[in-house]
């Protein structure tokens, strides 16, 4: 009998504003520990927070970018614990009435279809700050830099029904959060974090007893822990066993998980609405001008590479990963609008390919668009062949140089003058008179050994075409 | 001399009949004589007050005199100040001097004020009589083995015994008004979001309200005006309140046709005849005077008292979390875990009133009692808030007494904390509504001052000041002081 594995998601996603979430410090990541923080963030005495209205207008935006209800009046909660990184003792957050209900994310599917995934909500947060315990002997200290840090938390439906299934939906999740620009999203620094809430079930029954795989960042290990969870779940039903509610860790060395808490020692946080704070209010026409201003979201400039450049789905899907590949793309189609197809080839597999190769990002990339083009108008215009190019494009990469001074410095002009390709003809014929012989009786397999010894003694430069068109003239005699 | 009024010292000032130098050393005098007895203060710096008073005396004689020049004024040990400790009264902040002033305190330092030291208070503010202080209890000048109130117990008895001609107090649930009813002075809770609480250590963020303890309803509207106002860095600071003119609104002291609403729930059996008897007095006077008296109702101030007993607790059970030994205040000694590093120094640093509030919170917050408690006291807010909407509608302003009783035996009450509960009983309401309350002296009971409240709508201080102002022209209740600390009465 087959098993059903059940799997929400929770996204914790740092917001990229220039200051925290109720206070005026600064996010920047990576200063000395506790140089970034005010008596606000510190939690003293006295001190009160502020809203910070951009944090507001960014998780507005992701909102509407997942086609959620956007509450006009939302609520700041208090959620209650104590750890020595939270200096409040409560964090602030929202619970009974968030700020983004309801939306959803397609993914796709292995037969070329799409998915609907459900988002519950979206809520705005603070962070806590970072304990250290490692290499302090036997103290642990804590940097506040991170305290207030605004986040939204993305909580989803429980529609995932695997972990590809899960991978895919923070896949498309973390790719439009970077093309709203609403946070860096970089999974390393912490800053697209994910708990993972798993249940397996015989199908057509109630959700089974689920566990919560917490703070995960990389979607190797989230996709290596849900599908542990699942088998490790599997294996204590099939044994008769009972599936314990609990939170768990997911050790990424060992490749296993271990509980962290049960559900009995789980914290009881005691919300309650935040009086320091009156209820956020946003009018319709501030949530309109944040839909107005909205870039364009992947799932729309896929379609529309597919329609007006006229290229697979899977280029398109390849090109349109970030904004700023989509936009390379666009600019190197200005420039070389002849092919866009052409331009896509060239981009998805010879520049992505060498990049991630080399561990580089497009913005390092040493070729621009424009010398992109301009090697891509070379072929077209028959100074060079296809491939030729590729040794071109590689010279490219290395010194950055635009095409026509390295095809100018290596003398690697095709050569397209009818008269010097003719010379080259009849000297190979000159050469091997017993082959025009055979050929001229019938042997018109011949012709693929004239046109190699005609490449070999140009070294390659000849223009193919002119070649071929040429030979058949030629030996026809 | 000492006895006189801020507007009184600031006359004399403005003539040159005295020095700001004189004055504080006038109080300092009386706080070194008298402190001992009273405990009302909780820290003083002598040589800093002077050079205060200096500075502001040499200010005087470049510029024009500012609101507040020269005048000293106590705050409570609630208040953050740069200067000298900050301790809430509370051992787990033995010690702890801010990094920062409160808001309120930079506005009295801006109108020229003298800061004359910091006030005994309830630990954290909670309490009604100042014996939870963990630096010892405080005393009631009028007869000192009585309490003066709380929690701004120690604001009210410098005021009352002329330690200082004025002092800051904070208001969450009566802790202005009440003090100040049993200590026979005059205090305000200005509207909440009138004055920012940024600064001040939070007790219920939602009903904490700064305001001034002072001899007359004149004094108390010249520190109201000075105060009061937006605070961009506290969100619950209202940005467009609607403007007093502070001193005009004392100086039109007429009642005529003034409509008084007397709520019969704040009439009750059980409370001290004597305390009624002055209240019903008052408004006899205020009759006299040209007011119209009319029987209101209040209905739901039955539930005032445990409603605010579920939120204030609540909101301080969370804001009390910070005081965790990790980053300043009590640390306990060689903790083993950290489990035992928070338990140890809250357990510590904590009195038993503030850790049963604590726990009540807590508990009305707890998941599965969130509903029954804490969700069903705010519906009890909004309705006691609809009740005084209603009432407005009928009245210009309501008159109660402030207190049920006068002033008690210190330790009476101590082992019966839902008896100190109610001292507050008529001031809670005012606070969950967020309105504006006065407490005027107007009578005796047992030799024990009894305190007038009046109640306005949101915003119209103006109204409560001219109120108490034609009261106490009208009277001379506000001019007695205690002889044992030399009064004329």
């Amino acid at each position: 009998m087959s098993w059903e594995v059940v799997i929400g998601l929770e996204v914790h996603c740092q917001l990229n504003t220039d200051t925290k979430a109720f206070c005026g410090c600064s996010t920047e990541f990576g200063a000395e520990p506790n140089t970034q923080t005010c008596p606000v963030c510190l939690g003293m005495p006295g001190q009160l927070p502020v809203l910070n209205t951009v944090a507001v207008d960014k998780t507005i935006l992701t909102g509407l970018a997942i086609n959620a209800h956007i509450n006009l009046e939302s609520k700041f909660d208090r959620k209650n614990y104590f750890y020595p990184d939270l200096p409040k003792g409560y964090q602030i957050s929202q619970f009974a009435v968030p700020i983004v209900e309801g939306g959803y994310i397609d993914i796709p599917t292995k037969d070329g279809g799409e998915k609907r995934l459900g988002v519950t909500r979206i809520h705005m947060e603070e962070d806590a700050g970072k304990s250290m315990h490692e290499g302090l002997d036997a103290v642990s200290h804590i940097d506040l830099n991170r305290s207030g840090v605004p986040l939204m938390e993305i909580v989803s439906e429980p529609d995932m029904r695997s972990a590809d299934e899960a991978i895919a939906y923070l896949k498309q999740l973390h790719q439009l959060i970077r093309f709203l620009g609403v946070s860096g999203a970089d999974m390393e620094k912490g800053q697209f974090r994910c708990d993972a809430n798993v249940s397996v079930r015989r199908p057509g029954e109630p959700f089974g007893t689920r566990t919560e795989m917490k703070n995960m960042n990389s979607f190797r290990f989230i996709k290596q822990a849900i599908e542990f969870e699942v088998l490790r779940q599997i294996e204590i039903i099939e044994d008769g066993g009972e599936v314990v509610q609990e939170s768990r860790l997911w050790d990424s060395v060992k490749c296993e998980s271990r509980s962290m808490r049960s559900k009995e020692e789980a914290h009881d946080y005691r919300y309650f609405p935040e009086p320091d704070l009156p209820p956020l209010r946003v009018s319709q026409q501030e949530v309109d001008a944040i839909r107005a201003g909205m870039p364009e979201l992947p799932g729309q400039l896929r379609k529309r590479f597919e329609i007006e450049y006229g290229l697979s789905s899977y280029d398109a899907d390849v090109l349109t990963q970030t904004l700023e590949s989509a936009a390379w793309y666009e600019s190197l189609v200005a420039a070389h609008p002849a092919d866009p197809k052409r331009c896509a080839n060239w981009m998805a597999n010879d520049l992505l390919g060498r990049l991630k190769e080399a561990g580089k990002e497009l913005s390092e990339s040493p070729v621009s668009a424009a010398h992109l083009a301009g090697l891509l108008d070379r072929i077209a215009d028959n100074t060079i062949s296809g491939k030729m190019a590729k040794d071109v494009f590689e010279a490219m990469m290395e010194s950055g140089d635009d095409a026509d001074t390295i095809i100018e410095a290596k003398g690697l002009k095709q050569v397209s003058d009818s008269g010097a390709i003719d010379a080259i003809i009849h000297e190979v014929m000159a050469a091997n008179p017993d082959q025009v012989a055979g050929y001229r009786a019938g042997k018109d397999k011949l012709m693929g050994f004239f046109v190699g010894q005609v490449m070999k003694a140009s070294r390659g430069k000849a223009n193919p075409g002119m070649v071929n068109q040429r030979l058949n003239e030629l030996l026809k005699g | 001399m000492p006895y006189s009024s801020l507007s009184d010292i600031q006359s004399r000032l403005n003539s040159g009949e005295t020095t700001a130098v004189k004055v504080a050393q006038l109080y300092l005098d009386r706080i070194a004589a008298f402190n001992d007895t009273l405990n009302a203060f909780v820290h003083i710096d002598p040589a800093h007050v002077l050079a205060q008073a200096e500075a502001s005396d040499k200010y005087r004689a470049k510029h024009d005199a500012r609101p507040l020049e020269g005048l000293p004024i106590a705050v409570k040990d609630i208040f953050c100040t740069q200067d000298g400790p900050t301790q809430c009264c509370s051992n787990i902040l033995k010690d702890f001097h801010a990094p920062y002033d409160a808001e309120v305190i930079t506005k009295l330092k801006e109108a020229g004020a003298v800061l004359v030291g910091k006030t005994n208070m309830d630990e954290f503010a909670m309490g009604s009589s100042t014996e939870t202080s963990a630096f010892g209890v405080c005393r009631n000048p009028w007869d000192t083995n009585c309490i003066p109130g709380g929690s701004s117990g120690g604001s009210a008895a410098a005021v009352a015994a002329a330690l200082t001609p004025a002092a800051l107090g904070t208001d969450t649930g009566g802790s202005i008004r009440q003090p100040a009813a049993l200590t026979g002075i005059t205090g305000l809770k200005p509207t909440y979001g009138r004055v920012s609480r940024r600064g001040i250590i939070a007790f219920a963020s939602s009903l904490d309200q700064a305001g001034p303890m002072t001899r007359t309803v004149k004094d108390s509207a010249m520190i109201t005006a000075a105060i009061s106002g937006h605070d961009p860095r506290d969100a619950t600071s209202v940005a467009d309140a609607p403007a007093v003119d502070w001193l005009a609104a004392c100086e039109s002291r007429d009642m005529k046709g003034l409509k008084i609403g007397k709520p019969k729930e704040y009439f009750v059996d059980g409370m001290d005849a004597e305390v009624r008897a002055s209240v019903e007095a008052a408004l006899k006077k205020c009759e006299e005077l040209g007011a119209e008296i009319i029987d209101i109702s209040l209905p739901n101030t039955e539930h005032a008292v445990a409603a605010y007993y579920v939120i204030a607790p609540s909101e301080a059970s969370a804001n009390l979390s910070r005081y965790d030994g990790v980053r300043f205040g009590h640390r306990c000694e060689n903790p083993e875990d950290l489990l035992d590093m928070y338990t140890r120094s809250r357990d510590e640093g904590f009195g038993s009133e503030v850790k049963r509030r604590i726990l009540t919170g807590a508990f009305a917050l707890s998941s599965g009692y969130y509903d029954a408690y804490y969700l069903k006291a705010q519906q009890v807010r909004t309705l006691i808030q609809q009740d005084f909407i209603q009432a407005f509608e009928q009245v210009d302003i309501i008159a109660t007494p402030t207190s049920p009783i006068p002033a008690f035996r210190l330790g009476e009450k101590t082992d019966d904390p839902l008896t100190m509960y109610l001292s507050d009983i008529f001031t809670i309401a005012v606070n969950l509504a967020g309105l504006p309350g006065l407490s005027q002296p107007c009578g005796f009971a047992n030799n024990l001052p009894v305190g007038l409240q009046w109640i306005g709508p949101a915003w119209r201080e103006d109204t409560v000041l001219s109120a108490a102002a034609a009261y106490e022209g009208a009277t001379d209740w506000a001019t007695r002081s205690p002889a044992a600390f030399g009064g004329e009465s």
